[in-house]
């Protein structure tokens, strides 16, 4: 058996600022995973559908406007409709600490703000993945 | 998990989630693989259409092109898009979609992305399997995007009924597409980026390149494109219809089993040189470990696996 960690990175709504995004989706390939990246202004369908026909591990989800309250749960609910609330989610982005407990509540397993090493990053998800196995 | 029966229904059925789970099952090598692709075989239907090229060819921009083209016309689409793993960290970013995102919420298009994972041909190891699964769900055509070629990875040519190469001006001169090896695979070869400066070089280049062909071979056609604008598109898609309809599908089937026959023999002798190497030698590291120390070399231990191998069967008898 030849697993790999997968894990998509997706960017919903209107920002296009996507350095965060692709400075994660680098480290995670560094650190020996398989990172599928969608591009910018995803909307949450599409991030979803992708997440479940790449069969990923992980959704991590990137967002600078701050329409995170909405978008966040968003992705959340329909992994949780089509029967793929076994994705573990995480995000990242410009996330006031009073919104994360909110978006924990919702589904998110962890929420990185800015400044976070990618180092950190990669210690969530080979510790969430040890859990799992 | 899901035992594999499921699986198996699921895929049948044409279940995402089954569909997902079989494409890693067999990407991960699983036990259950073999079983799975037993079962879908015979189910594989329609046709596969390879697209290989450079890097920044614009192979994927092209695949989402045609993705919209075979919906227009009522097909469901499979896309196995194929992105380099680092021989280092085994890692892998997967960026073939980000082209193809408009067809996301299209419940009839499945897109997998894949890490090549080690395997150098342009493909993954376990791409037939994948398009396996894909064309037994009923997805048709698969569309098979490999890795951005150089200039000897023709494995795809191997996997796919059709095969387009896309090549775009600037990547050098007329002896470039004199060479050996990707100028030779193209059933279609693709000019894109038409809008570009040195698009009529690179068609004379080609093209004087087509004329040395020796006599009694088909010559792909060469078709301009430019993936971006749509421009020359309805001229591909007619020259893929004419090669489609110029094969059979009988001709498509059992080639693809000979194929596969050969691909499953090589990794059945892999499997059977390691648990050889376990009787003669301990296992592999025993063996390298001989090699290192200088006491044998590689190609001695070649030999003396397979006289092994051929005691083994003296001694079951002749069937």
């Amino acid at each position: 058996m030849d697993r790999k960690i997968r894990v998509l990175i997706g960017k919903p709504g209107l920002d296009g600022h996507d350095r965060g995004a692709k400075y994660i989706a680098r480290a995670l390939r560094d650190a020996g995973m398989e990172v599928v990246y969608t591009g910018i202004r995803q909307t949450p369908e599409a991030i979803a559908d992708a997440a479940i026909q790449e069969d990923v591990d992980f959704v991590g989800i990137s967002l600078l406007s701050g329409a995170h309250n909405h978008l966040f749960p968003e992705v959340a609910k329909l992994l949780r409709e089509k029967d793929a609330s076994d994705i573990i989610l995480f995000g990242g982005g410009v996330i006031p600490e009073e919104d994360i407990p909110g978006l924990k509540n919702a589904g998110y397993a962890a929420i990185f703000t800015p400044g976070t090493p990618a180092s950190e990053v990669v210690e969530f998800i080979n510790t969430q993945m040890e859990k799992r196995l | 998990m899901t035992p594999t029966a499921d699986i198996i229904r699921g895929v049948c059925e044409g279940s995402i989630r089954a569909i997902a789970r079989a494409l890693s099952l067999v990407e991960n090598g699983s036990p259950d693989s073999a079983d799975i692709l037993d079962k879908l075989f015979s189910r594989q239907q329609g046709f596969t259409l390879g697209i290989t090229g450079p890097p920044g060819a614009g192979k994927s921009t092209l695949v989402s092109r045609m993705i919209t083209r075979y919906r227009s016309a009522d097909n469901s689409v499979g896309v196995i898009a194929v992105d380099p793993s680092s021989p280092f960290t085994g890692g892998a970013l997967l960026g073939d979609r980000i082209r193809m995102q408009s067809h996301a919420t299209d419940s009839r298009v499945f897109i997998r992305s894949m890490g090549s994972r080690g395997h150098l041909g342009g493909l993954s190891g376990a791409t037939r399997d994948a398009s396996c699964v894909l064309s037994a769900a009923g997805y048709s055509p698969v569309l098979i995007e490999t890795v951005g070629v150089g200039q000897a990875e023709v494995e795809v040519a191997d996997l796919a009924d059709i095969t387009l190469l896309v090549l775009v001006p600037g990547l050098g001169d007329d002896v470039q597409s004199m060479k050996a090896g990707i100028m030779e695979i193209g059933d279609i070869i693709v000019l894109n980026k038409a809008d570009r400066n040195g698009i009529d070089q690179l068609e004379s280049y080609v093209k004087a390149s087509l004329e040395f062909m020796p006599p009694g071979l088909k010559k792909p056609e060469v078709v301009r494109i430019s993936a971006v604008t749509g421009e020359g598109l309805e001229d591909l898609w007619n020259a893929i219809n004419r090669l489609v309809a110029a094969q059979s599908g009988i001709d498509r089937r059992s080639r693809s089993a000979v194929k596969t026959l050969n691909d499953i023999l090589q990794e059945n002798g892999l499997i059977f040189s390691e648990k050889l190497l376990e009787l003669e030698y301990n296992g592999r590291e025993a063996a390298e470990e001989l090699i290192l120390a200088g006491q044998l070399s590689p190609y001695a231990i070649g030999k003396k696996l397979l006289e092994r191998a051929e005691r083994m069967f003296e001694h079951n008898g002749s069937k």
